[in-house]
């Protein structure tokens, strides 16, 4: 069952659980077991990734916090701040494809959110306008999502997700197809996001670099039915940038967690 | 680089000129033909008019043939927004409920499969003329509504789809923001043959009409034309109908272009 649960004080809420999975398996219509047994614990203001091979339910995982999919049992439990009124508001969902609205503009595509929970017109607007500006797109409102580059739509599909002020962001394998240049740009701008807004980030991605580049936690999954096989915590000098891309604490990190992975692709372990 | 940008431009260019001349060059060599052929062997109108005659007949006929124009027309239009609301709303519904979909889908195609010819002088008993005119058109014309806009319904992108529910988005919230707009190219399409369709679906019904002794449609005139051997009348009365017909398609092109010019392939031509 899906359950929501505000934290007990404000105090507490800095080391606050945002996300626990208790147990939670899934199993499809087919038979196919796709996830689980799989527990985790995401605190509140964590950048975590999930890494794992393809089909080991890293995607399953999101859906069933995001509530688009139920478990077929154990427990998904979300924290949402009090007073919360917009439907949704507490996640926003960044998906693998830019999944925009082509029949109308960038910024209509971002109010979206904020127009389905009756949200005024003029209000809306003007918050869509200022999660452009956050992306930096604030000069292509008026644009068709044809007009832009896979980069761009990716961005005007990160302000959609940012445009309700979320507390969690899944984001599934967002820049998976974009080619590296934009991959890197994109990875530092979504961590000074994070950084300046403070969210519970959820990230899955194939890319070892990618997940140690960015979390602060790197989750590797098994190959199917998902479950944990490693937990690896990444700590280095804040705020990252570059350097840290070239360091060789970042290429150890890399060993560690490709080291981890290895057993998911061979079915058996190199440790 | 520019050089040959342009030189590129200029064969393109005259393709596209040609497209345009060449089928108003055969029309126009047919139509001198034809004229010369009628002139030279002396065949009489009431065998087979000139172009030049069938041109003055029209002129001369014009208050005849533009009142029998606009009845038909109107005609048209009445079967045509009965098939397009007709078509879309059955599509909503039958999206909205599988039960109601399975019970009268079928329904749905024998009306289509049945040729409306056969249905007409039926519907000329049961209804009023006028009205029976315009159901047969209705008949024609909305089962590429139906069907066009059921498919489009289904052809929302999973994803968005995702999203709407995430975001709460009630039944009628995702029709109007999701699936109308997702399936307005297919709706539209729909519409452009529905448009020509019911064209043909008034004929047929004023000629079976016709028959039965009253009417004064386009279609009537041919018919009663026919019986007095008018023959040039027959050729104009026929020439109005393909003119109609052209513009109907013209128009509902136009209006799917501009709804679509911003974001739909289809609409978006070559260059980009």
């Amino acid at each position: 069952m899906v359950e929501s649960k505000t934290p007990p004080t404000v105090e507490a809420s800095l080391t606050a659980l945002a996300v626990s999975l208790r147990g939670v398996t899934k199993t499809y219509d087919s038979g196919v077991m796709a996830l689980g047994p799989f527990d985790l614990t995401v605190r509140r203001g964590e950048f975590i990734s999930l890494l794992g091979p393809s089909g080991c339910g890293k995607s399953t995982v999101l859906r069933l916090i995001a509530e688009l999919s139920a478990p077929s049992s154990g427990t998904v439990r979300v924290a949402r701040h009090e007073g919360e009124v917009l439907p949704g508001h507490g996640i926003g969902f960044v998906f693998q494809e830019p999944t925009l609205m082509p029949w109308t503009s960038v910024r209509e595509n971002v109010r979206l959110p904020l127009r389905l929970a009756g949200v005024p017109k003029a209000e809306g607007r003007a918050r869509a306008e200022e999660a452009l500006a956050s992306v930096g797109l604030a000069d292509f409102a008026d644009a068709f999502p044809r007009e832009l580059s896979g980069g761009m739509k990716m961005r005007v599909s990160l302000a959609r997700a940012l445009v309700t002020d979320p507390d969690i962001l899944l984001m599934d394998e967002p820049f998976a197809a974009l080619d590296e240049i934009t991959r890197f740009r994109l990875n530092n701008d979504l961590l000074t996001l994070w950084r300046s807004l403070r969210k519970t980030v959820i990230f899955v991605t194939h890319s070892v670099f990618e997940s140690v580049y960015l979390s602060q936690r790197v989750v590797v999954m098994t190959a199917r039915p998902g479950r944990i096989q490693a937990d690896i915590r990444i700590e280095t000098v804040e705020p990252r940038g570059e350097e840290f891309r070239t360091s060789a604490a970042y290429s150890d990190y890399c060993r560690r967690v490709s080291a981890a992975l290895a057993p998911s692709y061979s079915g058996q372990s190199t440790l | 680089m520019n050089a040959q940008a342009a030189a590129t431009a200029q064969p393109r260019a005259a393709q596209r000129a040609m497209r345009f001349v060449l089928p108003v060059t055969v029309f126009a060599a047919g139509l001198l033909a034809w004229e010369l052929v009628v002139r030279i062997k002396e065949i009489p109108p009431y065998v087979l008019p000139a172009p030049s005659i069938i041109v003055l007949t029209l002129i001369k006929d014009w208050a005849v043939l533009s009142q029998s124009l606009a009845t038909t027309l109107l005609t048209t239009l009445e079967g045509f927004v009965a098939a397009s609301v007709g078509g879309i709303a059955l599509a909503l519904v039958f999206n909205q409920s599988k039960w109601v979909e399975y019970s009268l889908f079928p329904y749905a195609v024998v009306l289509q499969v049945t040729p409306v010819i056969a249905i007409a002088p039926l519907l000329l008993i049961y209804l009023e003329q006028q009205t029976a005119v315009v159901v047969c058109a209705f008949i024609v014309a909305f089962f590429p509504v139906l069907s066009n806009t059921t498919l489009g319904l289904n052809s929302v992108d999973r994803n968005l789809a995702g999203l709407f529910q995430l975001y709460g988005a009630s039944p009628l919230q995702a029709l109007r923001f999701l699936k109308l707009p997702a399936a307005l190219p297919y709706i539209l399409g729909g519409l452009r043959i529905a448009g020509g369709l019911s064209l043909i679906g008034a004929v047929v019904a004023e000629i079976a009409a016709g028959t039965a002794g009253a009417g004064s449609g386009l279609a009537y005139r041919i018919a009663e034309s026919g019986y007095r051997l008018n023959i040039p009348r027959m050729f104009a009365a026929l020439l109005l109908l393909s003119l109609a017909g052209i513009v109907i398609y013209g128009v509902l092109a136009l209006v799917s272009h501009l709804v679509l010019r911003r974001w739909h392939e289809s609409a978006l031509g070559k260059e980009s």
